[in-house]
């Protein structure tokens, strides 16, 4: 038995800054961290190995120096890590990283649960998740905050878990295998022991190409990838509000008189 | 193969792109920007920051053959016990916007059991054709189903476009649509438009939390997909007298994804309106000292109408559920009123909102980083100010 995790490597958001001359995002001596959501994906798989004696297996797509997400990954109790990494990758679309990934998935074989996180802090999307599962053709469950029950026992075997929505959650059961995305709710990550950051430092962590994974070149990359962006560009900078200061009754009169005509 | 390059003549080696670049890729050398392919991931960051257009990145694709066949734009029109959501009625006015321009028509597509009392009300909002798939199959949104539904009209119909509300339901499904169909899907858009040359829709969409826009295309797959933020476009209004056609469709029992079973739906959140729905949101913060402060949030919301949305401090801490919560670990939101009370305005909550129109602070450190985003702000003790807002508010709304 087998769970499966895809994690993203992102720039931390916390020290993206704008350039005030050329209102650009700097990005130059920005360091990468685990996209935050992926972090619940790890501690949620590491919470079902310890629980049900699972393999996990944590996978990631990315440029070379993506390889310390997977071993910080590893640091934190996953059992093994393989990085996708091949030139022919760069430039792919949320269709064609999904398609990639499904791939290794596939060829990792004999898994019973894929888990990602709910989306990427840099790029927002959310559709590498059920993009997966489309490829797969397997059954989905997006926005995970619960794992209820599993049950490895049964045929098939099945969980249930439950979905956030706007106005709650609900409560899906799933024939595994499946893909689930999750969100913050579902756990508390944990730091990474002295034992586990040993481990994953010495871990050989093995690199696939296109190789390994056979697709013919002009569906990746860039040029498989049916979006192109065509321009990235700074939102216009918001000017300096008002901001009102002294006696809480005339601060309150001069904000009413302001957002008079906003409210109805 | 596709690739990237410097043009050698035009680089005046300013060094703008090595800023641009995320993943350290670019250095200069004699002058001249060089970037190393084995870093470089295409993201094409750096082509908008030249000032010179000195970087080209080239692909190799070629158009689908039979892409001009594809005509009409649909939407989505996701619903909840029998309720059409209003993101719905937003995406029916964009829609007759871009179908004016594209000369063809707006298509509004169903599904569900026992929905069909909703079918007028697409049409008085925009749509000239309804597709409309009825069955027990559909009573609840299971991905599966629903993608096999709407994969199919699209391979019988074939429209250009089609839009969805950028919801926890909508960007699950078409994500799902577009890998079977294999097309391009844009996330979570925030403006729309035409390319009037090429006739196709030119998307853009905020990245990094809002702090950069990117424009993106798919000229070469059909149809066009996106899913489109809540609140940011106006909704249509409704014509009694406008009048459609109905093009009903069967869901055949046999192709139903039993791999998945919905079991029950639990309504849990403390205000009447949802974070995603709402016009005007008010949302508290570490601020607010202990859980049974929300109740002066809750006060002020229900005056203004309004939702309540929460920072992750209060959320962590205990105070209110984390559906409320709004951030990066949270939800994204853009109402056309966003309060901010005892929310010092960490980065990780500024990208979560700060895409709303007007924005309004309360707190008491002038410091604090939510004043560099606000419209309007007071610098005061909130459990003063927030009280006085309210009765204020009250007075004038008559609520």
């Amino acid at each position: 038995m087998k769970v499966i995790v895809c994690i993203k490597q992102v720039p931390d958001t916390v020290e993206v800054k704008i350039d005030p001359e050329t209102n650009t995002l700097i990005r130059e001596g920005v360091s990468s961290i685990i996209n935050p959501f992926d972090m619940y994906a790890i501690e949620e798989a590491v919470k079902l190995k310890e629980k049900f004696g699972l393999e996990t297996i944590v996978l990631t797509m990315g440029p070379p120096q993506a390889g310390s997400a997977l071993r910080e990954a590893l640091s934190l109790g996953i059992d093994k890590a393989i990085h996708l990494c091949d030139r022919a990758f760069a430039g792919s679309d949320t269709w064609v990283t999904s398609f990639i990934l499904a791939k290794a998935i596939e060829k990792i074989n004999n898994f019973d649960l894929v888990i990602c996180g709910k989306q990427a802090s840099d790029g927002d999307t959310a559709q590498v998740g059920p993009g997966i599962a489309a490829h797969l053709n397997l059954p989905q469950a997006t926005y995970v905050r619960r794992i209820d029950t599993v049950h490895f026992d049964t045929t098939p075997k099945v969980m249930v878990v439950e979905r956030l929505l706007e106005e709650g959650y609900e409560l899906l059961e799933l024939s595994l295998p499946a893909v689930i995305t999750v969100v913050k709710e579902i756990n508390e990550p944990r730091l990474p022991s002295l034992r586990g950051k040993m481990k994953a430092r010495g871990a050989d962590i093995p690199l696939w190409t296109n190789r390994d994974l056979d697709m013919e070149e002009e569906k990746i990359g860039l040029s498989g990838s049916p979006t192109q962006v065509i321009k990235i560009f700074t939102p216009p900078h918001k000017e300096g509000g008002k901001v009102f200061q002294g006696d809480p009754v005339d601060t309150v009169d001069k904000l009413m008189e302001e957002i008079k005509d906003l409210i109805h | 193969m596709s690739g990237i390059k410097i043009i050698k003549d035009k680089c005046v080696g300013c060094g703008l792109c090595i800023k641009a670049c995320p993943l350290e890729a670019i250095v200069l050398v004699d002058k001249v920007a060089v970037i190393d392919l084995d870093k470089c991931n295409l993201c094409s960051g750096c082509v908008g920051s030249c000032k010179f257009n000195a970087i080209h990145i080239f692909r190799q694709s070629k158009p689908r053959d039979d892409i001009s066949n594809y005509k009409g734009i649909w939407v989505f029109a996701e619903a909840r016990d029998e309720v059409i959501s209003s993101v719905v009625f937003e995406l029916l006015g964009k829609a007759r916007k871009l179908a004016a321009e594209l000369d063809t028509y707006v298509g509004a597509v169903l599904l569900g059991c026992g929905v069909s009392g909703s079918l007028q009300e697409l049409i008085h909002r925009g749509a000239d054709k309804v597709f409309f798939i009825d069955s027990p199959a559909l009573k609840h949104y299971i991905a599966e189903n629903y993608t096999k539904s709407i994969v199919k009209l699209v391979n019988k119909y074939k429209p250009e476009i089609i839009l969805a509300g950028a919801t926890t339901t909508g960007r699950s499904l078409v994500s799902r649509i577009a890998v079977n169909l294999h097309t391009g899907l844009t996330a979570d858009c925030t403006g729309l438009d035409i390319d009037k040359e090429k006739k196709i829709l030119i998307q853009t969409r905020p990245a990094f939390g809002g702090n950069i826009m990117a424009q993106i295309i798919s000229p070469n797959f059909r149809p066009q997909m996106a899913t489109v933020r809540h609140k940011v476009m106006p909704e249509a209004e409704a014509e009694l007298s406008r009048k459609g056609e109905i093009i009903k469709e069967t869901f055949d029992e046999d192709e139903e994804d039993k791999r998945i079973k919905f079991l029950d739906f639990i309504k849990e959140t403390i205000s009447t309106v949802n974070l995603a729905e709402a016009d005007i949101i008010v949302s508290g913060g570490r601020g607010l000292g202990e859980g049974s402060n929300f109740k002066i949030i809750e006060e002020l919301a229900s005056s203004l109408g309004a939702a309540v949305g929460s920072s992750r401090a209060a959320v962590d801490s205990g105070w209110i559920p984390y559906s409320h919560q709004v951030g990066q670990t949270g939800r994204t939101v853009c109402p056309k009123m966003y309060v901010a009370c005892g929310i010092s305005g960490q980065i990780q909550h500024l990208v979560g909102m700060q895409s709303s129109k007007t924005i309004i602070a309360i707190n008491k450190d002038p410091d604090a980083p939510i004043f560099k985003v606000a419209d309007y702000g007071i610098v005061g003790d909130l459990f003063k100010i927030v009280p006085l807002l309210t009765k204020k508010l009250k007075e004038t709304l008559r609520r």
